[in-house]
């Protein structure tokens, strides 16, 4: 093992969390900021000749490589765990930007009740809560985050419409949200047929319809760092690849550029952090592998952990800090509250084409009248609900082609397929959901007792599956997808639930995972305080998705980014200052 | 050392692969194409293999009525070259034991790779590419759930609508069979005006909109 010499900063991992931490903390003090990033550099000619469904969509050149590292699943504690061998229900990113580069742009907030949710279920519903809820607040309000969503929004140049300007409602924007104390930085994007055709039938059904907000820029935008960007070609090589002109948000090319300039900022790409090292309620630094192999102690003042979801839990199991969670006693804290999101898609088939090969990942239109709070009491069993909307993501030939209505043919393959296929390409689009999933007692994270990585630390093991709440869910949604699918003119519609019946590895549903390293205001139900610092090593920031204590509906990005401008500022206005426990 | 093998093709069929995949051998390929037939390369599969491949994407993909297919597409090279690469031989997927046989939500989750897949699903095909399309299509059925019979028919549709530089779509057959104009770099123009009308363009390969070779990944060595 090498010993390096001590930094102020070290933060495991280099995507959207990571460098949005370093660079706040670089450019607002002169500490030394060290980024350890496991996967390769990238910067905008990565993505020059990326256009390529095959390699990028069909066989995920940008995610993490499965051989090397995945993490394992069972539906209960008494079931056996298996590897997820390969991608299906989530994927995620490596490399620096991680998922942020891959990711689709789309940049919704959560609701304000979102952020004190048990608080507002136990007042709506008292006993009648089901009894393995373990749904909790956050520990602050939808106000305390407002200005960090604002300036987000700003740092990523959201595109969209706002329905709740300083509380005036505003038809054409999301009129169920909290209040926004700004419009978005940027304007809605274009609109195409579909999202025209759906936009008209679900407001003749008396729907309230806003554009999805969206990180794919709608017109040329420099953020308030300086750093400018060019607008959306609608190129539909978005979702699973990197932007090519940069339009799509993207660490690569919002963080790296201020960053590149701040001499005390170092990235060490190829480093794959295993361990952080802690005695006596501190952490002293992290231990990783480095790209030729050799073991490396980086020793600091403040440690951050910003991988992605699932490794911040597993690097503070393998670290041995903190008690893992017990589902059977409730009692520990690290793996609680592993939440997914509950998607939910009618797909409908039309009369005219449609050119989904245009288009960009944000791009769609949206409802959010059964979301939220909203709609759900005229469905018994539902608590909180989800959005439904229309994408123009930009469909790639090889995904998009095989789609036709029911009974159309009678297998997947042949002559009869082959023309039925025909007839209905271009001519099908899916209206999609994704809805709350809330924290239950038996879902959580913990090490798997069998399978390794590629250095032989244990994988980190889901238990994770469905309950009646989300097929509840996933019924309402299905219902007005397909009420809106039919007022768009569908000729045929299909909704499936079947992947609510058991969590399915193989059916790609969001790279929305959630929780296992929670916040909250205890430090017997939580692993880190309001601000994302750990409870019991006060150097220590755990931050991301990981922290969220049960999911929203909308999208997780911008809530991610919120936080982490959250964290950052408790650690350069606070913490530097006064260092210690904030909470 | 292994003989090298070969898979005879229509040569009409093949210029889109002489054309957008075997640049470098694209010469010699083309002196042999006044027989009407030529040879090509086989990397993984077999010549007895590689037929049965032909013979069955040819099944699920049929060239018909409706227009061309897996035969004209070079289906059977697209399948060939993602066998030989890094794809076929599982290297990024997660291949350590124990192997357990585990519920249908969890997906594959046997040993063997893509290649001893087909390998073994081939075999029991047997004379496979000496019958008659009616019987081909007793076999296919009588295997239809089995994992092999799904790999194939999912590489036959990535073998016609993939991007012509992976081996398959061949003269971009598949693209003009739906009308997708390749991965054109804007529509900013046209996204707002083209939808529910057919916007449709001769298509251009990803090689042809950049300009120079892609490095595919299938090209990845170890």
């Amino acid at each position: 093992m090498r010993q390096l010499k001590p930094v102020d900063v070290v933060i495991a991992g280099g995507g959207f969390v990571g460098l949005t931490l370093a660079k706040e903390i670089a450019t607002r003090t002169s500490l030394s900021v060290v980024v350890l990033e496991r996967g390769e550099a990238r910067n905008l000619s990565s993505y020059s000749t990326d256009m390529d469904e095959l390699d990028y969509s069909l066989r995920y050149r940008m995610m993490q490589n499965l051989a090397e590292e995945t993490a394992t699943h069972r539906h209960s504690s008494r079931a056996g765990a298996v590897p997820i061998r390969q991608y299906g229900s989530f994927n995620p990113g490596t490399g620096v930007g991680g998922a942020g580069e891959h990711w689709s742009g789309l940049s919704f907030r959560f609701y304000p009740e979102n952020f004190r949710l048990a608080s507002f279920l136990r007042e709506k519903y008292a006993s009648r809560l089901p009894e393995n809820l373990t749904v909790q607040d956050w520990g602050f309000t939808y106000e305390d985050l407002e200005r960090d969503y604002w300036r987000a929004e700003q740092l990523i140049g959201v595109g969209g419409k706002a329905g709740n300007l300083q509380g005036r409602h505003i038809d054409g924007g999301n009129i169920f949200e909290g209040v926004r104390s700004h419009e978005y930085p940027n304007p809605p994007h274009k609109t195409t047929y579909v999202t025209t055709t759906f936009a008209s039938a679900a407001r003749e059904l008396g729907y309230h319809t806003y554009p999805v907000p969206s990180a794919t820029l709608s017109r040329n935008y420099t953020n308030p760092d300086g750093v400018s960007r060019a607008a959306c070609a609608y190129c539909g090589y978005c979702t699973r690849y990197g932007c090519m002109i940069g339009a799509k948000a993207q660490p690569t090319n919002v963080l790296m550029p201020v960053l590149q300039r701040r001499k005390n900022f170092t990235l060490r790409t190829g480093c794959n952090v295993r361990r952080v090292l802690h005695r006596e309620g501190r952490a002293d630094g992290l231990s990783y592998i480095d790209a030729a192999g050799e073991e490396i102690h980086q020793p600091a003042s403040v440690v951050i952990l910003a991988s992605w979801t699932l490794n911040n839990s597993r690097l503070l199991l393998l670290s041995k800090i903190g008690r893992p969670y017990d589902p059977a006693s409730g009692q520990g804290t690290v793996g609680r509250n592993l939440t997914h999101q509950v998607s939910q898609s009618t797909r409908i088939f039309l009369d005219k084409p449609l050119n989904n090969f245009m288009g960009a990942g944000g791009l769609g239109m949206c409802i959010s009248d059964f979301d939220g709070k909203e709609g759900v009491d005229a469905y018994p069993g539902v608590l909180r609900g989800g959005n439904i909307r229309v994408m123009s993501g930009g469909e790639g030939p090889i995904a998009s082609f095989g789609s036709v209505p029911p009974g159309a043919a009678e297998r997947d393959w042949g002559s009869d397929f082959k023309k039925a296929a025909l007839e209905w390409h271009d001519r099908t689009t899916v209206v999609t959901s994704e809805a709350e999933h809330l924290a239950y007692r038996g879902n959580f994270l913990d090490l798997d007792p069998t399978y390794t990585d590629k250095f032989g630390d244990p994988l980190s093991r889901l238990t994770l599956d469905w309950t009646d709440h989300e097929r509840a869910q996933g019924a309402m949604l299905a219902q007005v997808q397909s009420q809106i699918g039919k007022a768009m003119g569908a000729r045929a519609a299909s909704s499936s639930s079947r992947h609510l019946e058991r969590y399915t590895l193989t059916q790609y549903q969001s790279t929305h995972v959630n929780g296992g390293a929670i916040m909250g205001t205890s430090a017997e139900t939580s692993v880190v305080n309001p601000w994302m610092q750990h409870w019991q090593l006060p150097n220590m920031w755990v931050v991301g998705a990981s922290a969220f204590p049960q999911n929203g509906s909308g999208n997780p990005t911008l809530t991610i980014l919120a936080l982490t401008l959250r964290a950052a500022d408790s650690i350069v206005d606070r913490y530097l200052k006064h260092p210690g426990a904030l909470a | 050392m292994k003989r090298r093998e070969f898979i005879q093709l229509p040569a009409k069929s093949l210029a889109g692969v002489l054309l957008y995949s075997l640049a470098s051998e694209s010469a010699r390929l083309r002196a042999q194409s006044p027989s009407g037939q030529i040879q090509v390369p086989l990397r993984f599969l077999t010549a007895d293999e590689a037929r049965v491949v032909q013979a069955a994407a040819e099944r699920i993909f049929p060239s018909d009525a409706t227009g061309p297919g897996a035969t004209e597409a070079a289906v059977v090279i697209y399948i060939d070259r993602q066998l030989a690469g890094p794809y076929g031989r599982d290297k990024y997927r997660y291949t350590k034991a124990p192997f357990v046989e585990s519920v249908p939500e969890h997906g594959y989750q046997a040993k063997e790779t893509p290649r001893e897949v087909y390998r073994a699903g081939i075999k029991s095909l047997g004379n496979f590419a000496a019958l008659a399309p009616a019987e081909q299509d007793q076999k296919l059925l009588a295997i239809e759930k089995s994992y092999f019979f799904r790999l194939l028919r999912q590489h036959t549709i990535e073998g016609m609508f993939s991007d012509p530089m992976h081996g398959g779509n061949a003269g971009m057959v598949g693209w003009q069979l739906i009308g997708y104009p390749g991965p054109l770099m804007s529509f900013r123009d046209e996204i707002e005006k083209a939808g529910g009308q057919p916007w449709v363009r001769k298509p251009q390969s990803l090689t042809q909109i950049a300009g120079r070779a892609v490095t595919v990944w299938e090209e990845e060595k170890d």
